[in-house]
């Protein structure tokens, strides 16, 4: 699985990659994590507010800071669908 | 564009608790609006209780009138805050940047400078997201006034600032702040737009295309955005609840202790250099609403003209300096420039125009 944290490196990016990187270290999964800060490559995603969080080239969550459970239950989703 | 961008948010997280179904939920909003309501008119009494009879002060001596102020106003303007972020909360969970962006893409411009300076009240922006925001809204098609109209009235206009207008000052003092910021997020932009300035956008916005990605979508369910707008009330009041309480601290020191009249000699509204002077301190200084406010108040009770303060207020919450580091990423330095000094004009019309009028 691969898992994109878009946003150009405001604290609100970073806590939503580390709440990214929790939920997938407590579901157990193989994700790599990557943060996205390049804000052309964040625009090719169709997003305009950030953080954002993809998973697998889907856009999950934009504008906010997801919360874990939520974060989990994307990946139980993915994990379900692949 | 990899540098650290700091700026001060107040964004909501958002959970999916649905565990609670939507009847509970209104049954038990329903309570709290009639606990609220109840409370707020007794507030008055019960705190003048504690002021004068719990701890024994005098009226009329400076301690008692700060005491008695303090007192009162902290529940009152907690209280509003609670009420009015949890109804902004409701009604930004209809708007995201995405939407809003379709919905200005493709508008003319007079009409849609008005649509997008109402829009930068009801959608939930922050600082950070600016440059995302702006390359979204102007690769769209969505004129650059017309961004630059949301731009302004996103922050200038925020319900913190609504709330202790309304809280402190009454409706009146609210709806003119309203009414004149939005007016100039509109005016402003148009005149941006008029004086065509798109190849100041910086080259490297220009040459980005997103290849058509249709834009993230999210649909929410009516017991999601009563969860989102609750998350908010957390968020936000938990956030700014300790400057508002040192802000009115701060303002029934001055209101206890300060002589009536005493700003008026230099904030006063015969003084016609005040305003230009309000702005000129109040764009650098970057404060929440928050913050500014109970200071505001103090100043207007001692005879500062409205005007002066409501152009302060607006240079220091409108125009702040990170925002403008944070627009210089895509604008070059003379559209940052026209900018600042489209928006600061209309500012110090509004100041004049109040200070004249009131």
């Amino acid at each position: 699985m691969e898992i994109k944290v878009l946003g150009p490196g405001c604290p609100r990016c970073q806590q939503t990659e580390k709440i990214v990187k929790e939920a997938v270290a407590e579901a157990g999964v193989e994700a790599k994590v990557e943060k996205i800060t390049d804000i052309m490559e964040i625009m090719t995603f169709g997003v305009i507010s950030t953080p954002a969080v993809v998973m697998d080239g889907q856009v999950k969550s934009a504008g906010k800071i997801p919360k874990k459970e939520e974060v989990r239950n994307w990946i139980k989703k993915e994990k379900a669908a692949s | 564009m990899n540098n650290k961008v700091s700026c001060e948010c107040m964004e909501t997280t958002i959970g999916d608790s649905n565990q609670i179904n939507l009847r509970k939920k209104l049954v038990i909003l329903t309570i709290t609006l009639i606990a609220w309501w109840f409370t707020y008119h007794q507030l008055s009494k019960v705190t003048g209780w504690f002021t004068y009879d719990f701890f024994g002060l005098e009226r009329g001596t400076h301690l008692g009138e700060a005491m008695a102020f303090f007192l009162y106003d902290v529940p009152k303007v907690l209280m509003l805050l609670v009420l009015v972020v949890f109804g902004v909360g409701l009604l930004r969970s209809f708007f995201t940047p995405e939407k809003t962006r379709d919905i200005l893409a493709g508008k003319k411009e007079s009409v849609g400078n008005v649509l997008a300076a109402g829009l930068g009240i009801a959608t939930p922006f922050c600082t950070c997201s600016a440059i995302p925001l702006f390359i979204g809204f102007v690769e769209a098609g969505v004129p650059l006034g017309v961004t630059l109209s949301f731009l302004i009235a996103a922050p200038m206009i925020n319900e913190i600032a609504l709330v202790l207008l309304f809280g402190l000052f009454g409706w009146k003092v609210a709806a003119l702040y309203l009414s004149t910021g939005l007016l100039i997020a509109m005016v402003s932009g148009w005149v941006i737009g008029r004086l065509g300035m798109e190849r100041h956008i910086e080259d490297w916005v220009r040459e980005i295309r997103s290849n058509g990605t249709p834009l993230f979508m999210e649909t929410m369910t009516w017991s999601s955005r009563i969860d989102y707008a609750w998350q908010a009330v957390k968020d936000i009041v938990g956030k700014v609840w300790i400057y508002v309480i040192a802000g009115i601290a701060v303002g029934a020191a001055i209101h206890g202790y300060v002589p009536v009249g005493f700003m008026a000699s230099f904030m006063g509204r015969e003084a016609w250099w005040s305003v230009p002077l309000a702005v000129i301190l109040g764009v650098p200084m970057y404060s929440n609403a928050a913050g500014i406010i109970p200071i505001v108040q103090a100043l207007l009770e001692k005879g500062a003209a409205l005007g002066t303060v409501l152009a302060f207020m607006m240079a220091v919450i409108g125009l702040s300096l990170p925002e403008t580091i944070i627009l210089r990423k895509v604008l070059k330095p003379r559209l940052i420039l026209v900018f600042i000094g489209v928006v600061a004009t209309g500012i110090l019309l509004v100041g004049f125009l109040f200070n004249a009028l009131l």
